[in-house]
C-alpha cells in the first residue's frame, strides 16, 4: 500500500505545486504544460498498449475524434463547459474503440499497427472531404467555460491548466489502480507468452480489447484537452505523422511508470519549443538528435534513469 | 525492483522538473528593450511549402528589414526602421501544424515578447492563430493565406491581412478565360484535395456559371496533396474534351503536373490556367508550354507596376538571392510596409511620440499604402483585410526565354466582394456591388 502512495506522490506533488504556483507562472508555461498533459494522456494509453507488446500507429484516430467531438459540441450545440467537453471527447473515442476493438483486438505486431493506422487515415480522409467542418483547415473551438462562467483570457488559461492537472491526477490514479487488477497485470504476460495466458484461463482478446478502449478514451481525453487549449482543431490530428509523434514520445518516455508519459511529453514539448526558437531552420535535427541519444544511452526510455539508479542503490 | 526504497530517483525527478521550469522562467524574464521593435516573422522554413513560398517570403522580410534599418534605401519609405526605431526580426518555422503554431505563437508573444507578429501562409494556421491573437491582444498581420473565412466568419481588432484572399484568384481566372474564349463549352479542373484546392475550384466553378452559363464543368480532379504523380488524372483530362483546365496547384505538384502533362499534349489540347503558377515560372522557365495562363495572386512579380519602389525591390532581391522575387516575397513586403505605414501614420498623429498598439491599429484600419505590387487598400473586414487587383497572362517562349503576353489586370472592385458580403454569395449574386 505504501508503495502505491510513493509512486503517485511523485506525480501528485509536482502537479499540486504547479497548480498552486500556476497564477504566478508565465502564461506560456501554463500553455506548454497543459499541452504536454494533453499529449501525456495519449502517450499513457500507448504505454498501456506497449506494455502488452502492441504498438498503435493510429492513436491519432482517437485523439482527433476526441477533439472533434468536443469541438462539434461547441460548434453545433454551443456547449463550452470544460468538463462536458473533456468527458464527451473521451466517451466518443471509447465508443468507437469498443466497436473497432472487436476487429483490432485479434491482431498483433505489425498487423495491429497497420490496421490502427489505416483507421486513423480513414478518419483523416473523411474530414478532409467534409467542407462543413472546414475541410483541411478545420474550425475553431470556443473558449472553454467553467460551470457556465466565461473567464478572461489569462484566467481561462489557468482554469484549463488546473483542470488538466486535476484530470491527470485522477487518470493516473485510475490507470495505476487498473494495472494492479488481474486484467491490468496481464500486460507483461501477454507480451511474453500469449498461449500461457490462455492456458491460465484468461482471454487475451478480451484483455487487449479492454486496453484498446482505455487507450482510446485517454487519447480522446487528450484530444479534447488539446483542442480546447489550442482553440482550433483540424484533420492533421488524425494524420499518421501525429500518431508517429505519439509513438516517438512513448519511446522517449519509457514504460516504467504512469508518471513517465507526462514527464516525457513535457520534456519533448520543451525541447521542441526551444529548438523552434533557437534553430528555426534545423529544429528537426535537434529533435532527431535527442531521440538518438535516448535510444543509444537509455534504450528503455527516460524513465529508466530512475529505475536504473534504484537498482544500483 | 520496485521494492528497493531509495528516494534519489524521485528527488532527481523533482529537481529536474524544477530546473526545467526555472530555466524557462529566466529565459522568459528577458527585459524587453524599449528601443528596437521586435517583429516575429513566421513562414515555412521546412517541408514542402518552404521552397516555393516560405523561404522567398522570409527572404523578402530579411532584405526589406535590412534596407529599412539602413534608412533612405527604400523609395517612398525614407525613415529608418519603423519611425526611426530599428526593426529586430525573429524567424519561426511555420511547419508542424496548428497545434504547434499556436504554441509557438504564444511563445513569441509571451516568452520572446515580440511587439508584433507577421506571418502565416497556411489558411489553417491563420484560422487557428486569429482568435489567439485577439485573446492575447497582440497586433498580428497575416501576409498570405488564402481563405476568405478569417474576416467573413468573424471580426477581429488585433488581426490584419495585407494580402487579398483567394476569391480574387478564381474570379480573375474565370474573367480571363471567358474573355479569351467567349464561346467556351467545356472546362475542367485539377486541384489538390484539401481546403485550398476545394475552395479554389468551387469559386472558379461558381464564377464560370455566371460568366459562361452555357459552359459545363466536365470533370473536377481532386488529387492528394504533394502526390507528385498525375498519370491517371491527366488521362481523364485528356479525354474530357475540356477547353480550359483550372488548377490551383502549388509547389512541387505544379512542377510535376507541368512536366508530366506537357509531353502528353494536354497543354496543346486545352488551355491550362495555373492560378498561382507565377511562383514556379523561374524554376521551370521555358519548360512551361506556350499558351499556359499564369496568375500570381495579385499584381506581383512580372505583373507588378513599373514604379521606382518595384524596380528597387526587384533589383535588390535578385542581387541578393540570384532569383527574381515571386509572389510570396511580394506579399511579405506588403505586410512589412503596411505595418510601417500604419506605425508612422500613428506616430505622426501622436505628435512624433512612440504610438501605442491601439493607435497603430486605429491608423492601420482602412489604410492605403504603396508597395512594390502597387497600392494596397485595407478595404474589407472592417478595414482589416486588404484588397488588390489581380493580373493574368499567357506564356510564350521567345528565343528560349519564357515571356508573358496578353497580360490583363482586373481592378480590385472587379474581383473582390464588397464589404459585408460573403465571397460565395457575391459570386452567386452575379458579382453585384450593392447588397
Amino acid at each position: 500500500m505504501k508503495r502505491i502512495d510513493r509512486t503517485l506522490l511523485v506525480l501528485i506533488l509536482p502537479l499540486a505545486i504547479l497548480m498552486a504556483a500556476g497564477p504566478f507562472l508565465p502564461q506560456w508555461v501554463l500553455f506548454l504544460v497543459t499541452l504536454s498533459i494533453g499529449k501525456g494522456f495519449v502517450v499513457l494509453g500507448l504505454m498501456l498498449l506497449l506494455r502488452t507488446g502492441l504498438v498503435s500507429f493510429g492513436q491519432g484516430l482517437f485523439y482527433c475524434l476526441g477533439a472533434y467531438a468536443a469541438g462539434a459540441l461547441g460548434k453545433v450545440l454551443g456547449i463550452s463547459d470544460v468538463f462536458l467537453l473533456l468527458v464527451s471527447g473521451a466517451a466518443a473515442a471509447a465508443l468507437l474503440a469498443y466497436i473497432l476493438g472487436f476487429l483490432v483486438a485479434q491482431y498483433r505486431d505489425i498487423f495491429f499497427a497497420m490496421l490502427s493506422m489505416a483507421f486513423s487515415m480513414i478518419l483523416y480522409g473523411l474530414l478532409v472531404k467534409t467542407a462543413a467542418l472546414g475541410s483541411s483547415d478545420g474550425f475553431n473551438v470556443p473558449v472553454p467555460t467553467l460551470f457556465g462562467a466565461k473567464l478572461v483570457e489569462a484566467s481561462t488559461r489557468y482554469m484549463v491548466f488546473a483542470v488538466a492537472c486535476a484530470a491527470t491526477i485522477l487518470v493516473a490514479l485510475g490507470v495505476h489502480w487498473y494495472q494492479k487488477t488481474t486484467l491490468g497485470s496481464l500486460s507483461p504476460a501477454i507480451k511474453d507468452n500469449e498461449l500461457r495466458v490462455e492456458y491460465m484461463g484468461a482471454s487475451v482478446r478480451h484483455a487487449i480489447h479492454v486496453k484498446f478502449v482505455i487507450a482510446a478514451a485517454l487519447a480522446g481525453l487528450g484530444g479534447a484537452l488539446t483542442g480546447m487549449t489550442v482553440g482550433h482543431i483540424d484533420p492533421e490530428m488524425a494524420y499518421w505523422t501525429t500518431s508517429g509523434e505519439f509513438v516517438f514520445v512513448t519511446i522517449l518516455s519509457g514504460t516504467g511508470s504512469v508518471v513517465a508519459p507526462f514527464l516525457g511529453s513535457l520534456i519533448f514539448e520543451t525541447i521542441r519549443s526551444y529548438a523552434y526558437e533557437y534553430s528555426p531552420n534545423t529544429w528537426q535535427m535537434v529533435l532527431g538528435a535527442s531521440m538518438l541519444l535516448v535510444i543509444v544511452f537509455l534504450p528503455l526510455g527516460m524513465w529508466s534513469i530512475f529505475t536504473a539508479r534504484r537498482k544500483r542503490a | 525492483m520496485m521494492q528497493k526504497r531509495s528516494g534519489s530517483g524521485r528527488i532527481l525527478f523533482v529537481a529536474f522538473a524544477t530546473v526545467l521550469i526555472a530555466v524557462g522562467f529566466t529565459l522568459s524574464a528577458h527585459a524587453a528593450d524599449q528601443k528596437p521593435i521586435k517583429i516575429g516573422i513566421v513562414s515555412f522554413l521546412s517541408g514542402p511549402p518552404a521552397g516555393p513560398f516560405g523561404v522567398p517570403a522570409r527572404n523578402g522580410a530579411e532584405i526589406l528589414a535590412e534596407a529599412l534599418n539602413e534608412g533612405g534605401k527604400v523609395p517612398g519609405y525614407g525613415t529608418k526602421g519603423l519611425g526611426g526605431a530599428p526593426i529586430e526580426v525573429v524567424y519561426i518555422d511555420e511547419a508542424g501544424g496548428t497545434t504547434k503554431q499556436v504554441t509557438e505563437y504564444r511563445n513569441l508573444v509571451q516568452r520572446q515578447d515580440v511587439d508584433l507578429v507577421i506571418g502565416y501562409i497556411s489558411s489553417g494556421d491563420t484560422l487557428a492563430i486569429a482568435p489567439v491573437a485577439e485573446g492575447l491582444k497582440k497586433l498580428t498581420v497575416f501576409f498570405d493565406s488564402g481563405t476568405p473565412r478569417i474576416f467573413e466568419d468573424a471580426s477581429y481588432k488585433y488581426v490584419f491581412r495585407t494580402g487579398s484572399h483567394s476569391t480574387m484568384d478564381s474570379v480573375g481566372a474565370a474573367l480571363y478565360v471567358t474573355e479569351m474564349k467567349p464561346n467556351i463549352k467545356k472546362y475542367a479542373g485539377i486541384n489538390q484535395n484539401y481546403a485550398w484546392g476545394q475552395d479554389s475550384w468551387s469559386d472558379f466553378e461558381a464564377a464560370m456559371k455566371i460568366l459562361a452559363p452555357k459552359a459545363k464543368a466536365v470533370t473536377s480532379q481532386m488529387t492528394k496533396l504533394m502526390s507528385g504523380q498525375f498519370g491517371a488524372e491527366i488521362s481523364v483530362l485528356l479525354s474530357s474534351g475540356a477547353e480550359v483546365i483550372h488548377s490551383s496547384f502549388w509547389g512541387g505538384d505544379t512542377e510535376s503536373f507541368v512536366l508530366q502533362a506537357a509531353p502528353r499534349g494536354l497543354f496543346k489540347k486545352s488551355t491550362v490556367v495555373l492560378t498561382c503558377g507565377e511562383h514556379i515560372m523561374y524554376r521551370l522557365g521555358n519548360q512551361i508550354p506556350d499558351g499556359t495562363v499564369l496568375g500570381g495572386k495579385g499584381t506581383v512579380g512580372i505583373f507588378a507596376p513599373n514604379t521606382e519602389l518595384n524596380r528597387w525591390f526587384q533589383k535588390a532581391y535578385t542581387a541578393r538571392y540570384d532569383v527574381p522575387p515571386t509572389y510570396p516575397s511580394y506579399r511579405m513586403v506588403q505586410a512589412v510596409l503596411g505595418v510601417k505605414a500604419a506605425y508612422e501614420k500613428a506616430m505622426a498623429a501622436n505628435k512624433g511620440m512612440t504610438p501605442t498598439q491601439d493607435q497603430v491599429i486605429a491608423s492601420f484600419e482602412h489604410l492605403s499604402f504603396d508597395t512594390p505590387s502597387g497600392i494596397v487598400e485595407m478595404g474589407l473586414g472592417k478595414g482589416h483585410q486588404a484588397v488588390t487587383g489581380i493580373s493574368y497572362g499567357t506564356t510564350k517562349v521567345v528565343k528560349g526565354k519564357l515571356t508573358i503576353t496578353n497580360i490583363k489586370t482586373y481592378p480590385k472592385e472587379k474581383v473582390n466582394p464588397p464589404e459585408g458580403v460573403l465571397s460565395k454569395d457575391w459570386i452567386e449574386s452575379g458579382f453585384k456591388r450593392t447588397k
